[in-house]
């Protein structure tokens, strides 16, 4: 009896207003999904639904928009973005977390400082500097402004990670004959791999999802998929159905690999909480 | 016993040790160089870059053209309407967003952090609007308030709230709320993923105490709850101000800064300002004012981190 009606507290204050949460939370994402697979002509006479679904707007999407050179580009820079930030701070992290020196925390909070300012003050710079070197609109050129935000954020991630591994291990390894490197790169590195993966995965997201340098730094030659859907919106402007397939397939690769790290990343961020 | 064979090699070689002492010594730096010296190129080369044109008349397509000014650009500034209204919109922009996203992560994370058999599934879910493209929020919002066919009038026709369907986007009076609401959404999840650690943090025993001694619910979330999550609500509310504050790209994709002037905040100013114009000079200026006023809420949220590291 006690039980029954304690239960039903349970439904009426914590599961409902979960639920209406979650719908709040969700509800965009799903109308976006629905009006993407409706028939275009359908849209506007009936409103989206989920009867007679067809996937129609994405066939289009690919065959006449050339979606899939976006999402090329768009892969070449993450890739790109994820690999120089990883192997520019793998050293740096494992300093930071096994050594004492001087300047240590200015290092450290330097490397904090860099995501707070405002990405503008870095556009025009690096616009002009890009140009008179001539890497504008090349997928080196994102892949280093995407470093900008990478590198920091990786040295946080990659510290922590290499902090919960307790310094014994090295020292045991350097006493079988390992030098500080050999230490670093044969037993700390295999064990981080985990950590290696989830900050991988981090920086890859954030440079896929990354959309003002992709505007100012590329756009003609070089179009990440963020600028093709922005083209879209100004192009099609009443297909909402192209649109949001277009929407969709660009949300596609970081929500599936969110998924997928999001506990591990999770608890970096909350340790690190280097970004918002 | 580690320790004896290096400090007999240290004795007994004094030049060899001083050496390695030396090696010791540079190789944090060594180490660290790489990310460092990058760094230094692509980061902050450019800032000091973008400070130096702050100083310079420097139109783009006029290619002979950069003359220094001084302060010039900054005066100007001052006197720009534009400067001011976006600089209260900016105001608007931080003083709602921010708050309403602490609430609804605040509830968010009391919440999840009570036990339901669904518990894991809703917190997985709860985190999918940070992991979107901000193009892609901006263009499924720009959707749900489509003035015709959007699903938000829509609705309120239906509900009877409101008599005619309303352009959000389109209305100077309702446009900048528009957006806040949407950059609402995008980031409550991070504030419930940070209060909903430090809920965890706090100690069951607390509440099991104060509820022996038969305090309210209400009572312990003030005496037990709040100040156990209250350096992490700080923490995240700063963090926040600078991420949002910041955050340009939503605003620019769904109304580009308007109508008009509605919808103008200071990052986004200097952003346009030399994206059209391509007078960057003064971008440059507008970009380096507003990182100074934001420098309080940087050196705050630094104080804070420098003691965690220590």
């Amino acid at each position: 009896m006690v039980g029954r009606k304690s239960k039903l507290r349970r439904i009426l204050t914590v599961d409902l207003p979960m639920l209406a949460i979650l719908a709040f939370t969700l509800g965009p994402y799903l109308w976006m999904l629905i009006t993407s697979l409706t028939q275009e002509s359908r849209l506007f006479t009936d409103g989206p639904s989920l009867v007679g679904a067809t996937l129609e707007n994405y066939v289009r999407l690919f065959r006449t928009v050339g979606f899939l050179e976006n999402l090329m580009h768009s892969f070449i820079i993450a890739g790109g973005t994820v690999v120089v930030g990883l192997t520019l701070s793998v050293t740096a992290a494992y300093s930071f977390s096994r050594f004492s020196f001087r300047g240590k925390r200015v290092l450290l909070l330097q490397f904090l400082v860099i995501n707070m300012f405002p990405i503008v003050l870095l556009i025009l710079p690096l616009f002009v500097l890009m140009r008179k070197v001539g890497i504008l609109d090349t997928h080196f050129g994102l892949i280093i402004a995407n470093s900008t935000i990478a590198i920091p954020f990786s040295v946080w991630m990659m510290t922590s990670y290499i902090n919960g591994i307790p310094k014994s291990i090295d020292e045991a390894a350097m006493t079988d004959g390992c030098s500080r490197l050999g230490a670093l790169w044969r037993v700390i590195l295999p064990l981080c791999t985990p950590g290696i993966v989830a900050t991988g995965i981090y920086i890859f997201i954030t440079a896929w999802n990354e959309y003002l340098y992709a505007l100012t730094l590329g756009g003609r030659n070089v179009r990440p998929i963020t600028v093709a859907i922005q083209t879209l919106i100004g192009e099609y402007q009443v297909e909402w159905g192209l649109l949001t397939a277009g929407g969709i397939v660009g949300a596609l690769p970081a929500t599936i690999l969110f998924l997928i790290v999001q506990r591990r990343l999770i608890s970096g961020l909350t340790q690190g909480a280097v970004k918002g | 016993m580690t320790d004896t064979p290096f400090s007999i090699t240290a004795a007994g070689a004094p030049p060899k040790g001083g050496r390695a002492s030396l090696a010791r010594r540079v190789l944090p730096y060594a180490m660290l160089s790489p990310a460092v010296l990058v760094t230094l190129a692509i980061v902050f080369l450019p800032m000091a870059q973008a400070a130096w044109m702050s100083l310079h008349d420097y139109l783009l397509w006029k290619p002979s053209g950069f003359a220094f000014v001084g302060l010039k650009n900054f005066a100007t500034a001052l006197s720009d309407e534009v400067f001011w209204i976006s600089l209260k919109n900016t105001a608007i922009w931080i003083g709602l967003t921010v708050p309403a996203q602490m609430l609804l992560g605040l509830v968010t994370a009391l919440l999840l952090n009570q036990k339901f058999p669904w518990r894991p599934v809703a917190r997985a879910l709860i985190i999918i609007p940070w992991a979107l493209p901000s193009v892609v929020i901006a263009l499924m919002w720009v959707w749900i308030y489509d003035a015709n066919y959007g699903v938000l009038n829509e609705f309120l026709l239906r509900m009877d709230i409101l008599k005619t369907s309303i352009p959000w986007l389109a209305d100077p009076d309702t446009a900048l709320y528009a957006i806040i609401l949407t950059l609402t959404w995008q980031g409550f999840p991070f504030f419930a993923v940070m209060i909903l650690a430090g809920l965890q943090s706090i100690p069951r025993s607390y509440y099991e105490a104060a509820s022996i001694d038969g305090a309210s619910a209400w009572r312990q979330f003030w005496h037990i709850t709040l100040p156990g999550i209250s350096g992490v609500l700080v923490t995240a509310v700063l963090l926040r101000t600078i991420w949002v504050a910041n955050s340009i790209d939503v605003i620019f994709v769904m109304t580009g800064g308007g109508p008009g002037y509605a919808t103008y905040t200071l990052p986004l100013y200097a952003f346009i300002k030399s994206r059209t114009n391509l007078d960057f000079g003064y971008g440059s200026a507008l970009a380096v004012m507003f990182t100074i006023m934001l420098l309080g809420f940087v050196i705050l949220y630094l104080k804070r981190a420098g003691k965690a590291v220590n």
